[in-house]
């Protein structure tokens, strides 16, 4: 392993401490766990919008808290849920009154840990609703799509509820778009190489130089299948082609795009693929009416990348199209 | 059986444990590794240092006061699925133990019955889908088995030992249907599941402990 950390078992503390003193016009950390809130948490009147999961996503999670996006963010260790205090205590310390809103990916440690701290908030009398994202198409067949993974298109609800709270949404309206965002995209990931968690040294997966994973998470984790390496436009239009069949989209519709670099994967080639989404797309006559190409929800060093689309509605449309003022998206 | 189990005996049970996580530490990154992202280990490690810190304020506490202790250093140290499953695990021992100052083998038997329950609801497997509670449940039937036949707190917790050990290697010939492994299905065969391995060291450290104090 070649990384510049020090000790593995501090490298999420130690980053923690260098975001925060760069960013900390957007975001402080409170004393009593690991998680970060708006500065100017709690905002009175407003619903709090939180997320968490393990670290190693930058910018996601942290680099979204701001004005119009997330309130507070429960960090955890590489690739590992926080722990249910760190998502209560970014619960109460969001609360304005009006309730929290839990976004989380369907992951099983995400899930229990915020079910916990959803348990512990409602007993001290904090209305909590919770969405769990579930848009990743290569993670389950479309029969069992609430076993999916949620992936990079968390951004996309992350976005949508925190405009939808900072317009003054109540909690069930805040909890009904994210839903909605939720069934309305779709993801799909490959790699072309493995990450390596810093805790274990040694990469998740090996792969020959003629192969990639194809469906892979964010976590490093392998995908569903290896296969031939592809060129990019034979990838994108497999990849696309099986997200376009799973909502499915079709002629007429809106769409928002989000092509994401999983790490160590250059622009160049995201720009190449976005390209030909782009032609497959008019030439279902699917019109993308919002872009989104960079690293926006990580795995380390992974070099790959995914595509998301997302059904547009109005409401949704000027969801996406609502200021926003967070460290990584302004708007 | 002679006696019950002190809090002193518990006390060095978690101190076993705490030396275990230490030692079995890349052990259980390997499996992880292979088929999920190999920080088990260290996160395991992790957790119990936290415990270790912990412990000495629970010195002179009772049984319960002890397991919930370590419970909460578990539950809210490292996170992760484990945090929560194990977590759970001993704030259900500590709740059923009490406020006793000695267990027996029948607590021992509810108490475990109980942290069973707590890891079935939370987290939602069943035997065979690949996980601790592949561990867990086998080494409970075998404990409420050994006690209804009045076998001695050592044999019992032996029979325990065993039947978790059994249950853990059951875990290698399984298709994962839970959690992060359960993407890559039938990938996973072939591989112990850490989650299960972890689950046997902690029995084994309570096996250990009890059978020295029976």
């Amino acid at each position: 392993m070649k990384k510049f950390i020090n000790d593995p078992f501090h490298v999420v503390d130690e980053m923690l401490e260098g975001f925060l003193a760069v960013h900390g016009r957007y975001l402080r950390r409170l004393e009593s766990a690991r998680t970060v809130v708006r500065a100017d948490a709690p905002v009175q009147g407003k619903v709090g919008v939180v997320t968490g999961g393990g670290s190693g996503h930058k910018p996601a999670f942290i680099g979204f808290v701001g004005k119009g996006m997330l309130d507070a963010v429960a960090v955890g260790e590489i690739f590992t849920s926080p722990p249910p205090n760190a998502v209560f205590e970014a619960a109460r310390a969001v609360n304005g009154g009006r309730g929290v809103l839990f976004l989380l990916g369907n992951y099983a440690g995400d899930v229990m840990n915020f079910q916990l701290a959803a348990d512990m908030a409602r007993a001290e009398g904090i209305a909590v609703e919770q969405v769990i994202a579930t848009d990743d198409v290569g993670s389950g067949p479309k029969e069992k799509a609430s076993n999916r993974r949620g992936v990079v298109g968390e951004f996309l609800a992350w976005k949508i509820a925190g405009a939808k709270a900072e317009a003054g949404g109540s909690l069930e309206e805040c909890r009904q778009v994210a839903e909605k965002v939720n069934s309305y995209t779709r993801t799909l990931g490959v790699a072309l190489s493995p990450c390596t968690v810093p805790a274990k040294g040694t990469p998740t997966f090996t792969l020959a130089e003629d192969e990639m994973e194809y469906g892979v998470g964010h976590h490093g984790e392998p995908g569903t299948a290896k296969i031939k390496l592809m060129t990019a436009d034979e990838v994108t239009e497999k990849m696309t082609g099986e997200i376009l069949e799973d909502l499915p989209f079709g002629s007429g519709d809106e769409v928002a795009v989000l092509i994401n670099g999983l790490g160590a994967t250059p622009l160049i080639e995201l720009y190449v693929c976005f390209r030909k989404v782009k032609q497959i797309l008019d030439g279902k006559g699917i019109k993308i009416e919002r872009s989104y190409v960079g690293e926006y929800f990580t795995a380390l060093e992974m070099a790959g990348f995914s595509i998301t689309l997302m059904k547009l509605d109005p409401e949704l449309k000027s969801l996406l199209e609502a200021p926003a003022d967070t460290p990584y998206y302004r708007l | 059986m002679a006696h019950g189990v002190t809090n002193r005996e518990v006390m060095a049970i978690m101190e076993s444990l705490c030396d275990t996580m230490e030692k079995e530490k890349d052990y259980l990154s390997e499996l992880d590794g292979a088929i999920g992202d190999g920080d088990h280990g260290v996160n395991m490690a992790k957790c119990f240092r936290e415990v270790r810190k912990k412990l000495p304020e629970s010195r002179d506490k009772n049984v319960g006061a002890i397991l919930r202790s370590v419970g909460m250093v578990v539950l809210n140290s490292v996170g992760g699925a484990m945090g929560a499953l194990y977590g759970t695990f001993f704030l259900r021992l500590a709740q059923e133990a009490g406020e006793k100052p000695e267990i027996d083998l029948g607590d021992l038997v509810r108490m475990f019955q109980a942290a069973e329950k707590g890891i079935l609801d939370i987290g939602k497997a069943h035997v065979g889908d690949k996980t601790l509670i592949d561990t867990l449940s086998p080494a409970v039937r075998a404990l409420e088995k050994a006690a209804q036949q009045g076998k001695s707190l050592s044999d019992a917790m032996s029979d325990f030992e065993k039947a978790a050990k059994r249950g853990m290697e059951s875990t290698r010939d399984l298709v994962a249907r839970i959690g992060r492994a359960s993407r890559l299905g039938e990938r996973t065969k072939g591989h112990l599941d850490a989650g299960a391995a972890s689950c046997y060291f902690i029995l084994r450290a309570f096996s250990e402990g009890m059978k020295q104090a029976g």
